[in-house]
């Protein structure tokens, strides 16, 4: 498998801060990484770089050509009163007017994220996981190679976090899909990712989730 | 009463402005605007006070000051932690304004009833004219930058993560939502220009589970309030922003209980 992700020396500083620096890894075509580290060892900078919402104080990195990212942030601002359904929510990434292959696109990622029966219910009404699962379907409306979550299990009952995880799953093998999953939780991490990203101390270490002896000091 | 040609004017004026607050009304709402439209129709008051000031049409002063206004708070409220106070200041500082040209225009306490709380019977056909330009113009903003515009309202960061050009969105909302505060308060007055760029979107949110749907709620529930404010205006002679607020304000608060009752019952 070729790599589709190579960071060099990649340093970030907030005003005097340093939150990480000379940081270096790679990524596989098809990998499974769990991004891990204690809070504010700068795992959501990492990714925000990653996604060009940030500049770096220093280094480079550089994504194959032929990747297309997806993207599914932390935080989102959905309250009990949000009025969109969630088909309408996944549909705000796609034009306004849909004509039947749009239609069809957004049909068919509502199914791979187990939501078509729901797709009328109100994103303000829907549960923790089934509002992970809609920004995964508007995500994966771009067509994505490579998705890039950030602590979506975070706020997840046992339940949902299995369903969440066993999507994952299945869209990196049945769709060869590289997923890069930030996540503070271990247990799920050793079950269902196959490799770590470690960010504590500064600096990064890489290797086998089965190896993985992170100390989260 | 269609056969008075100002009832006819009104009419006409009417209904373009409902559509054109109800549209920019459903992204006031979803992007929690409502106080910056409430202060864009004082900042609305002193443009008109200073237009009477100078002579020129109430319009254009309004125009004027809401689109200076509207970017300023704008931008003020994007990059400040204090956003209310900050809107509270430049509010407080435009009414005093308002209040300094009506004084020293010397003009009656009329045209600042007129500015206040709208005229509509009073417009002219070149008035018509205008306002249905104006509202025509404020509609093809937001239909050409819809896509990004739906985004950014309804998920900001799902927006930003995909890289919608926000600020740029942003900016052209404002300079809409200052245009729909112009030509609203020619009809119910600045002072309660908010009513129609806020409530039918409101009501419209408990009604509506697409954009598109909320937003033909929204214009349908504006257009009821105007229709009925004119026709009830005309046989009563009350004032027609009077019939509106209770309207609207009806229609609000029905929507309301009768979907608090519906979810007691889920």
């Amino acid at each position: 498998m070729k790599d589709i992700l190579n960071v060099k020396n990649l340093s970030m500083k907030f005003d005097n801060k340093v939150i990480f620096k000379n940081v270096n890894f790679k990524l596989k075509e098809g990998s499974m990484t769990a991004l891990l580290g204690p809070n504010g060892a700068g795992k959501t900078t990492l990714i925000r770089i990653l996604m060009n919402l940030l500049d770096p104080t220093e280094g480079v990195f550089k994504f194959d050509k032929e990747i297309r990212l997806g993207y599914v942030p932390q935080f989102r601002n959905i309250d009990e009163d949000y009025p969109l359904s969630i088909k309408a929510f996944v549909g705000l990434n796609a034009p306004t007017i849909k004509t039947k292959r749009i239609k069809d696109h957004i049909k068919h990622e509502l199914e791979e994220t187990n939501l078509l029966e729901i797709q009328n219910t109100r994103m303000g009404k829907a549960s923790g996981g089934q509002k992970q699962r809609a920004y995964l379907a508007q995500a994966l409306l771009d067509n994505p190679n490579m998705i890039i979550l950030d602590e979506a299990t975070a706020s997840l009952d046992p339940r949902a976090k299995e369903e969440l995880m066993n999507l994952l799953k299945h869209l990196n093998e049945k769709h060869q899909m590289t997923v890069l999953f930030v996540t503070h939780d271990l247990p799920l991490a050793k079950k269902y990712m196959k490799e770590y990203l470690y960010l504590n101390h500064q600096t990064a270490e890489q290797g086998k989730m089965q190896d993985f002896k992170g100390d989260y000091e | 009463m269609f056969q008075f040609e100002f009832m006819r004017y009104a009419f006409l004026a009417s209904t373009f402005i409902a559509i054109t607050c109800g549209v920019v009304g459903i992204y006031v709402v979803s992007r929690n605007f409502s106080f910056l439209a409430h202060t864009l129709s004082e900042i609305g008051f002193a443009g008109a006070a200073f237009a009477v000031f100078m002579g020129i049409a109430p319009l254009w002063g309004m125009l004027l000051f809401t689109l200076l206004g509207s970017v300023s708070v704008g931008e003020l409220t994007t990059r400040s932690d204090q956003k209310e106070s900050s809107i509270s200041a430049i509010s407080a500082l435009f009414i005093g304004l308002g209040v300094l040209f009506l004084a020293i225009s010397g003009s009656n306490s009329r045209y600042a009833t007129n500015i206040l709380f709208g005229s509509i019977i009073g417009v002219d056909h070149t008035g018509v004219v205008q306002l249905v330009a104006l509202s025509i113009i404020v509609l093809l903003l937001i239909f050409l930058v819809q896509r990004p515009l739906n985004f950014d309202s309804f998920d900001h960061i799902g927006a930003q993560a995909h890289g919608v050009k926000s600020g740029v969105v942003g900016v052209i909302f404002l300079v809409a939502l200052a245009m729909s505060v112009s030509i609203g308060s020619q009809i119910v007055g600045s002072l309660l220009v908010f009513i129609l760029l806020t409530l039918p979107a409101s009501t419209a949110k408990y009604l509506g589970r697409t954009i598109g749907s909320m937003m033909i709620w929204s214009i349908v529930i504006a257009l009821i309030g105007v229709w009925a404010g004119l026709y009830l205006g005309f046989l009563t002679n009350w004032p027609v922003t009077f019939f509106i607020a209770i309207i609207e304000v009806a229609i609000y608060l029905g929507t309301y209980f009768f979907n608090l009752f519906r979810n007691s019952f889920n």
